[in-house]
C-alpha cells in the first residue's frame, strides 16, 4: 500500500469503519466528520509495520479482537489491523502530539546499491558530533545540523537501521540521513534507490535530555470482554507490500 | 502479494500511482486458469473519471457473476505513464491481474463522449493491438475489440478500429455473445468465422461485414451487408424489466478519490420529456423504472458494502420517477441521521424538491440549478423544453424565500431557429430571477444573490429531431456568446450575474464525430499519430492539429457541420433501429420549425415507435 498517500489512507479507513459497522463518534456541527487522527502520516513509497491512529467510539466494543476482525474483514490486502487498545483519557486524541521517534529500515532496491563497500563507514558517520546538511524549506535552502535528531544508526548485511526524531516538534526523514551519509563517502544518491520500511513509532515518556521511548501501542491497554467506560481507542495499522 | 505490472521506480515517478495498481476493495480476483473468457473492460479516460461510470460497474458485476468469465478494468494511462509505456515498450495491462490486455479474449470499450476517440486509439496502441481491425489477422492473436455506450449509436467514424459494436443496453445480449464465443472457440473457428456468427446476434454490429457507397455530393448512396445472412438493420437492445435487471451490490471502492465518490442508485432509465436536442431522451425510450422496494434493497447493500458516505440518485429526470416522495423520504428517514449525505440531482424545482433539499443540504452553501436551455419561450417551444418562465420564476421565488441565494442557469447557444433576440433573452431571464431576489425585503434576505449563467454550444446528435440541423463556424459561436455577455452587462443587476461559456472549436469536432461517417476514421487516426490525445481535456486540446489532419486527408469539415440535411438523406446511423422511428423524428423536426410542442409520454403517447418494446411507460396502465 506504499502507493497510497496519507489522505487516501484516511479515506480508506473512513470507509472501512463504515463497512465494518463500527460505531465511531462524529464531530458536532454542520458537516460532521469521524473523530479519527493518525499519529504520523507515512510518505508515499514507504511501507510500515507501525501506523497508529486514534478513533473515538460511541459504544465500547466487546473486545479489541472484535474490532480488529471486523476491520480486517472489511479491508483489503496490504492493510492489516494488528492491534486495538484503549488509551487513557489524558492521551486520547493526542497520538500526533505524542510522537517523538520512529524506527526505520532502509535497503537498496535490487541493482541500486552503490558499487563497492558502502557500509563500513556508517558507524563513523554516526559517531560524528555534527552532521550539517542543506535542508530545503518552502522558501530557501538552509544549513542544519541533523545529528541531534539521529538517535541510533547501524547497518547489518545491507540493511540500515535508524532511530530518528519524528513528530511535530522535530522530524527527520530517513532518506535525508542516507543521502547525507552517501555524500559523506563521495557517492551521489540516485532517485528511487531506497526501500524504506517504518518499524515502530514511539512516544517519549522521559524528557528531552533523558529520553524514555515507548511504542505508542504500549500506552493503551487491551480490551477484553466487557469494556469499562472511556471510549477512546487506538488502532494500530500495518501496511506492507 | 499480487505482482504489479510496473516497478517501484516507475510507480513512484508518476502522478497518482494508485490509478494503476488495482487491489481496491470489491475488485474481483479470480484464478485465470479456471476461467474460459478474459474480458478487459475499458473506459478510455483517466482512472478517476472511468471509475465514476455506472455502466461499467453494472457490466463488471454482471460478467463476474459468471464463473467462466473474469472481467477486469482498464483506463487510459495519464500522459506521464503513456510516455513511459511507449519508451520502454511496456504493454498496457488490466488492473486486477496486471496482465497485458493483448492476452485477453475481449477488450470492451465504452464510448461515452465523442472526444474520447483518440484515447481509444491510445488504448489499442499501448496494448500493442493493431489500430485497424483489418490488421488483426484471422487467428486469435489479439483480443476482439468491442465498442458500446451512447456513441456506438453512430459507430461509423470509428468503425475501422473495432471488430464489433454492441448497440444498446449491455444487460441484454452479452451472455449470448460470450456463450457464442466459447462455442466457436471450442469448435476451432477462426476470427472472421466467429465475427460472422456474432453479426447474426441481435444488437451486434460487425462493421467489416457492411459496405457503404457514396453519391457524388458526398452523401451516402447505400449501406448494406456484404452477404445475405447478415441483418441489414441492427436493432438496439433494451432491458424491459429494470427491477429484475442485474445491479451491482458491491461496486469497487477506489483508493483515490474518484469524480463520483458515492453510491449511485439508478432509479430509472429513459426520459418521458422528449426534448428535441437530447439524444439520451430518444435512445433510452421507453422510460423504465426500478421498483421502490428494489431500490431500497440496493441502497442498503451498496452503502454497507462500499462504506461510502454519500448516496445519489441517478436518472435523466428524477422528478418524473412515479414514487419520488417514496424514495426520497426513505433515504432521508433511513440514512439522514447516520451521517450519510444524500444527493438529489436533476430534480425539478418545486415546493416538494425545495422541502427535501432543505433537509439534505446546507441551504446557505448550496446552489439551485435550472436548465431552461433556451432564453425565450419561443425557442423553448422549438426545442420542446417544457419549462416556462412562470415555472422558473416561481421556483426561484420559493427557493429565495427558503433561504437559497445561489442559482445556476444552463443554456445552449447555436440551437436551430435561434435568433439574436433569443440569445438576449438569456440575459433577460437571469435579470428577472435577480429581481425576484431583490423583491424580498432586505432584512429577510441573505446578502446578495449570485446567478451563474453557463452556455454550451449545441451539437446536433444522431437519433434526435435535430439530426437534420446545421451547425455554425467557431467565430459565429463566439459571437453568440458575446451577444449574451453584452446583454448581461446591460442589465440592472448585472453585478449579481456571472456568465461563462464553453470553447467553440471543440464543438465543431464533436459535431463531426457525432454525425460523421467512415471517412472520418482516417482523420482521427492521422490526428492521433500526430499527437492528439485527451481531446476532452482543455489542457491537451489542440484545434490546429485537427485542422491540419482534415486538410491532409482532404476531408471537408463544412460538409459535416454547415449543411442542413435533406429530409430524405441517408444517415450513417440509419442502419440502427432504436425503436423511435425516423418518421417520428422528422415530424418532430417539422413541429420544431413551427414551434409546436409535443406532450410528454405520460400526458399523451405521440407514437414515437418505442412502444414496440412493449415495456416501461408505453405499457403503463395497460396491464
Amino acid at each position: 500500500m506504499k502507493f497510497i498517500g496519507h489522505l487516501d489512507v484516511m479515506r480508506y479507513f473512513q470507509k472501512a469503519i463504515r463497512r465494518a459497522g463500527i460505531d465511531i463518534a462524529f464531530t458536532e456541527g454542520l458537516s460532521p466528520h469521524m473523530i479519527m487522527s493518525f499519529a504520523a502520516p507515512l510518505g508515499v513509497g514507504l511501507t510500515s509495520d507501525a501506523e497508529y491512529m486514534d478513533i473515538e467510539l460511541n459504544t465500547p466494543p466487546s473486545s479489541g479482537k472484535a474490532v480488529i476482525d471486523a476491520l480486517n474483514a472489511a479491508g483489503t490486502e496490504g492493510i492489516t489491523v494488528t492491534g486495538f487498545w484503549q488509551i487513557p483519557e489524558d492521551k486520547a486524541n493526542k497520538a500526533m502530539s505524542l510522537v517523538a521517534a520512529a524506527d526505520y529500515e532502509l535497503r537498496f532496491r535490487g541493482g541500486c546499491a552503490p558499487a563497492g563497500d558502502w557500509q563500513s563507514q556508517i558507524s563513523h558517520f554516526f559517531a560524528q558530533k555534527e552532521i550539517v546538511v542543506l535542508k530545503k524549506t518552502k522558501k530557501a535552502e538552509k544549513e542544519a545540523d541533523i545529528r541531534p535528531m539521529i538517535y541510533e544508526m547501524s547497518v547489518n548485511a545491507g540493511t540500515v537501521f535508524m532511530k530518528l526524531a519524528a513528530g511535530s516538534a522535530a522530524n527527520l526523514k530517513p532518506e535525508l540521513v542516507m543521502d547525507a551519509y552517501l555524500h559523506s563517502i563521495g557517492v551521489e544518491p540516485e532517485p528511487f534507490a531506497y526501500e524504506i520500511h517504518r518499524c515502530e513509532v514511539y512516544a517519549n515518556l522521559g524528557n528531552e535530555k533523558k529520553r524514555r521511548l515507548v511504542p505508542l501501542g504500549a500506552l493503551g491497554r487491551e480490551i477484553v470482554d466487557e469494556s469499562p467506560a472511556g471510549p477512546d481507542d487506538n488502532v494500530q495499522e500495518t501496511a506492507y507490500i | 502479494m499480487r505482482k504489479l505490472a510496473l516497478n517501484d521506480e516507475i510507480l513512484l515517478s508518476i502522478d497518482k500511482p494508485a490509478r494503476y495498481i488495482g487491489g481496491e476493495v470489491n475488485s474481483v480476483m479470480k484464478d485465470k486458469k479456471t476461467v474460459s473468457i478474459r474480458f478487459a473492460m475499458c473506459f478510455p479516460d483517466v482512472y478517476e473519471i472511468g471509475m465514476s461510470h455506472l455502466g461499467i460497474q453494472i457490466l463488471y458485476d454482471m460478467f463476474n457473476r459468471r464463473e467462466d468469465v473474469w472481467c477486469e478494468r482498464v483506463y487510459s494511462p495519464w500522459v506521464d505513464l503513456d510516455k513511459i509505456l511507449r519508451e520502454r515498450g511496456i504493454p498496457l495491462f488490466a488492473l486486477e491481474s496486471q496482465d497485458p490486455v493483448k492476452d485477453f479474449d475481449f477488450l470492451g470499450i465504452t464510448l461515452q463522449y465523442e472526444m474520447c476517440y483518440t484515447n481509444v486509439l491510445q488504448i489499442l496502441d499501448l496494448s500493442q493491438i493493431p489500430l485497424l481491425a483489418e490488421d488483426r489477422g484471422e487467428g486469435w492473436e489479439y483480443p476482439l475489440v468491442i465498442g458500446g455506450g451512447p456513441c456506438a449509436y453512430n459507430p461509423e467514424p470509428i468503425a475501422p478500429f473495432f471488430d464489433m459494436f454492441y448497440i444498446g443496453e449491455g444487460e441484454v445480449v452479452y451472455d449470448a455473445l460470450l456463450d457464442l464465443y466459447k462455442k466457436c472457440r471450442a469448435k476451432g473457428m477462426n476470427r472472421p468465422e466467429f465475427l460472422h456468427k456474432a453479426a447474426q446476434l441481435p444488437g451486434i454490429y460487425v462493421p467489416s461485414l457492411y459496405q457503404v457507397s457514396y453519391n457524388e455530393d458526398g452523401t451516402i448512396a447505400s449501406f448494406a451487408p456484404v452477404c445475405g445472412d447478415i441483418p441489414s438493420v441492427i436493432s438496439r437492445q433494451a432491458v424491459l424489466d429494470m427491477t429484475a435487471a442485474p445491479y451491482p451490490d458491491a461496486p469497487v471502492v477506489p483508493f483515490i478519490k474518484a469524480t463520483q465518490d458515492r453510491v449511485v442508485l439508478e432509479i430509472q432509465r429513459g426520459c418521458i420529456r422528449g426534448c428535441r436536442f437530447c439524444q439520451a431522451g430518444m435512445i433510452y425510450r421507453p422510460t423504465r423504472e426500478r421498483s421502490l422496494d428494489c431500490l431500497k434493497e440496493h441502497a442498503y447493500r451498496m452503502l454497507k458494502n462500499t462504506g461510502h458516505e454519500e448516496i445519489s440518485l441517478s436518472s435523466l429526470s428524477s422528478s418524473d420517477y412515479s414514487d419520488l416522495p417514496g424514495i426520497v423520504n426513505f433515504l432521508i428517514g433511513e440514512f439522514g441521521s447516520g451521517n450519510i449525505n444524500i444527493s438529489l440531482p436533476s430534480l425539478r424545482i418545486d415546493a416538494f424538491s425545495l422541502d427535501v433539499m432543505s433537509k439534505v443540504q446546507d441551504v446557505r452553501k448550496s446552489s439551485l440549478t435550472f436548465a431552461p436551455e433556451a432564453g425565450s419561450q419561443r425557442l423553448r417551444d422549438v426545442i420542446n423544453k417544457g419549462l416556462t418562465e412562470e415555472v422558473i420564476l416561481s421556483g426561484a421565488d420559493q427557493a429565495f424565500h427558503g433561504g437559497w441565494n445561489k442559482v445556476k442557469l444552463y443554456f445552449m447557444l447555436g440551437l436551430p431557429l435561434e435568433e439574436e433576440e433569443d440569445r438576449k433573452a438569456i440575459a433577460h431571464l437571469a435579470e428577472l430571477i435577480a429581481e425576484k431576489y431583490y423583491e424580498i425585503p432586505k432584512d429577510q434576505r441573505n446578502g446578495k444573490c449570485q446567478i451563474n449563467v453557463s452556455t454550451s454550444f449545441f451539437v446536433p446528435k444522431p437519433f434526435t429531431p435535430f439530426q437534420w440541423a446545421r451547425m455554425y463556424h467557431p467565430g459565429d459561436y463566439l459571437g453568440f456568446a458575446k451577444t449574451v455577455n453584452h446583454e448581461i452587462k446591460a442589465m440592472k443587476n448585472q453585478k449579481s450575474i456571472r456568465y461563462n461559456w464553453h470553447q467553440a472549436d471543440v464543438t465543431l469536432l464533436e459535431g463531426i464525430f457525432a454525425r460523421g461517417d467512415r471517412r472520418i476514421a482516417g482523420v482521427i487516426l492521422d490526428a492521433y499519430k500526430n499527437g492528439a490525445l485527451y481531446d476532452a481535456w482543455t489542457e491537451y486540446w489542440d484545434y490546429g492539429r485537427w485542422l491540419a489532419a482534415f486538410a491532409r486527408a482532404g476531408v471537408d469539415m463544412d460538409f459535416y457541420t454547415q449543411r442542413e440535411r435533406a429530409e430524405d438523406e441517408i444517415f450513417p446511423w440509419d442502419f440502427i433501429d432504436i425503436g423511435v422511428t425516423k418518421k417520428f423524428l422528422l415530424s418532430e423536426w417539422k413541429k420544431a420549425k413551427q414551434g409546436i410542442v409535443t406532450p410528454n409520454c405520460r400526458e399523451k403517447c405521440s407514437g414515437c415507435g418505442a412502444a414496440r418494446y412493449k415495456g416501461g411507460v408505453c405499457a403503463e396502465g395497460k396491464n
